[in-house]
């Protein structure tokens, strides 16, 4: 089944601290996220099916030992395991260690202990996280027992975390929002399960790639030009393709070139800004002997063609930043088409 | 089929965090420089090219195509990478020159660590059902595996801080090192618990790095260096991912690889050992009695490049034999969590 929910969100604004210096390559937050879906199939079906029912189930080996949460195959023979045993949702604690600074995500957002953790009826252990208040209190042997989601949905966090035993039973602990789940028609079974997978990164850009942002900050087009084969690259590069050296002179240009190649958007999707028909265009700047993708507006969709003229259309100076998004979209200037030997070996 | 050897080795410095892209192909550059330097041989001497790095690191879809520039693949080159250490773009180049496709290879991993959050970036490595959706981070994941030592009475926390001083003792006559001093274990055990029952000297350091190897067949090796290190054993295995299933006071992996390759009889063993008593559990598998030399350059715990370590650990086996330190050595690669995953080469003078 295909995802009915996904979200995805990529985001890059490149800004400039109070502190740096024209050197300092540019850097800024970069947060990439994705929710995952996976078809669970028959035998992490029955386990999640069965965790939306407040159930424990494992699956039992050829051995006869019970596998907590089930695996498919049997870890020895190889072959497909199909005999389910219930399980307690109480256990013992083989073996723990303490989160003092819980991460986005993980199923207590306090200090809490992870823990593998043999359930009753259960041979292998569960990894999950158990709120006991402090590294204290923790110690292996340890009888815990499940505290379930609010509303179970059919999925691995449907176990919320675990508790000691003997905790009181009115001290919830902080946790992540619940997972998204895959609509369904009312009373059928979990078969997909999403997984949202959010990562931070500081995101930073070469020195040659920040004088180019800098230099879209003032309107000007900066390339490099490789000091051994002479190729004028924009963006430039940390190191040219060809040669492997960093490119280093740098160039100007201007912001008039040609269409080298381009497509015919029709398809809407997720995030799109224009309407559809519209056309990205491989435009290649007068002196770079590299395109970049943009916009090419300002005429039917049907009138782009190869070699075409263009000019960059600007946005309002006041919203100029770091960014190509300076330049809304590239126009056709008129001039007659540039003859198809002068390109080609750019496509 | 044609013997293999290692003839060229260097790594960008292990630090805490570079100025570079994300994907820090900046570290690349100099050190393709000097393995050329070493070798004599130009990129048009490379028969074939295969770098270990990952996405989820950089936070892009096929960052790995970036770090080719550094190369300057024009012409067009023969290339492959693998979502893993570089020690195992290591075996797929070993593989290339052992099937007689090319009689030499350029290897190469790389990683900026600090542009994420490590520890949980790597959480992404486990059971995308019923693991990495509670987000157990790298550290959580060792801290059980230390203490299941701990309580079976297999190691003890002295023991673990000893490995951490040892390491740190080595480093110091490492230019590449990120860690290093001359610290008594009873003094590392003064500091206070970080992650229940590791401190900080348990855990290897968040490092930005990258290594380069310059592989070539034996016939050719001679031509380029005076003491080829030849792979005499290379092996990789793998431990099931369900970490409740497994006894993680063992590398039953690394044991089974070790045996294939010979691994008891070295001078030198270089293991990628990211948490003190990983080391331990890698000694027990591979058979070592303390006659083994481990880890001169400091290991992993000194610096732990991500996706690079591993490759550095065959890199830093290979240069014992390469300076005629030693004749017969070992280098360790470990990937995935709890070292799930083991890659174990004997080397010796060719």
């Amino acid at each position: 089944m295909l995802a009915d929910k996904s979200r995805t969100c990529f985001t890059s604004v490149v800004t400039s601290a109070a502190t740096e210096t024209e050197q300092t390559p540019l850097s800024a937050p970069l947060n990439v996220g994705f929710d995952y879906t996976r078809s669970v199939g028959p035998v992490l079906g029955h386990f999640v099916n069965a965790l939306r029912q407040r159930r424990i189930v494992g699956i039992r080996g050829s051995d006869g030992r019970v596998h907590v949460p089930p695996v498919e195959y049997d870890p020895h023979t190889a072959e497909a395991l199909t005999e389910f045993a219930d399980v307690a949702d109480e256990g013992t604690v083989v073996s723990w260690s303490w989160a003092p600074e819980p991460l986005e995500g993980q199923p207590i957002q306090r200090p809490f202990a992870w823990a593998l953790i043999r359930l009753d009826g259960a041979d292998t252990a569960l990894l999950h996280a158990v709120d006991a208040g402090s590294a204290a209190k923790m110690r292996t042997g340890m009888r815990v027992r499940v505290r379930w989601a609010d509303e179970p949905v059919g999925h691995i966090r449907d176990i919320a975390y675990f508790l000691p035993v003997d905790a009181p039973p009115d001290d919830p602990a902080p946790t992540p929002p619940p997972p998204p789940v895959v609509e369904r028609e009312e009373g059928s079974p979990v078969t997909t399960v999403v997984t949202p997978v959010h990562l931070s990164f500081e995101h930073s850009v070469s020195p040659e790639e920040s004088r180019y942002l800098r230099g879209l900050a003032e309107g000007r087009l900066i390339a490099q030009r490789c000091p051994a084969c002479g190729k004028v690259y924009i963006p430039p590069r940390g190191a040219c393709p060809t040669d492997g050296v960093p490119t280093v002179e740098e160039v100007e240009l201007p912001d008039t070139g040609i269409v080298t190649t381009f497509c015919i958007v029709n398809v809407p999707f997720l995030g799109q800004r224009i309407k559809p028909p519209y056309v990205a265009a491989y435009i290649l700047l007068d002196g770079a002997d590299i395109p970049f993708l943009h916009l090419v507006l300002g005429c039917e969709a049907s009138e782009v063609r190869m070699g075409m003229r263009v000019r960059a259309a600007w946005k309002p100076r006041q919203e100029w930043s770091t960014t190509l998004e300076n330049i809304a979209h590239f126009e056709p200037t008129g001039e007659p088409d540039a003859p198809y030997e002068s390109y080609a070996h750019h496509l | 089929m044609n013997d293999v050897a290692v003839v060229g080795f260097a790594q960008a410095p292990c630090v805490r965090r570079t100025h570079g892209t994300t994907n820090g192909v900046e570290m690349l550059v100099p050190i393709f420089a000097e393995v050329f330097e070493q070798t004599g041989l130009t990129k048009a001497d490379i028969g074939f090219w295969c770098s270990g790095s990952s996405d989820y690191l950089a936070g892009r879809a096929f960052s790995f195509i970036a770090a080719v520039d550094a190369i300057g693949a024009f012409p067009p080159i023969h290339e492959s990478h693998v979502e893993m250490d570089a020690a195992w773009a290591l075996y797929e180049a070993w593989l290339k020159i052992r099937m007689g496709e090319v009689d030499t290879a350029l290897v190469y991993g790389f990683g900026k660590a600090s542009a994420g959050e490590l520890r949980r970036v790597l959480s992404l490595q486990l059971d995308p059902y019923v693991m990495a959706p509670l987000w157990p981070d790298s550290i959580g994941i060792a801290g059980l595996q230390a203490r299941l030592g701990m309580d079976a009475g297999l190691w003890s926390e002295k023991d673990l801080a000893e490995v951490a001083a040892r390491s740190r003792r080595d480093a110091t006559s490492n230019p590449f090192a990120q860690l290093s001093g001359d610290v008594e274990a009873a003094r590392l055990l003064e500091e206070p618990l970080v992650a229940d029952p590791l401190r900080a000297h348990d855990i290897a350091p968040v490092t930005d790095g990258a290594a380069v190897i310059v592989l070539a067949s034996v016939e050719r090796a001679r031509d380029i260096v005076e003491r080829p290190a030849v792979i005499t054993g290379i092996e990789h295995r793998i431990d099931s991912p369900v970490l409740g299933a497994r006894d993680l006071t063992r590398s039953p992996s690394t044991e089974r690889a070790g045996l294939a390759v010979g691994a008891r009889d070295v001078e030198i063993a270089e293991l990628h050992a990211p948490f003190t008593h990983q080391e331990l559990i890698l000694r027990d598998a591979l058979g070592f009695g303390d006659d083994v030399r481990i880890n001169p350059s400091g290991g992993a715990l000194t610096g732990n490049p991500m996706f690079s370590a591993g490759l550095t650990r065959i890199g830093e086996a290979a240069r014992q034999i390469l300076a005629g330190n030693a004749s017969r050595t070992l280098g360790h690669a470990t990937s995935g969590p709890a070292l799930q995953q083991n890659l174990v080469a004997v080397l010796e003078r060719g």
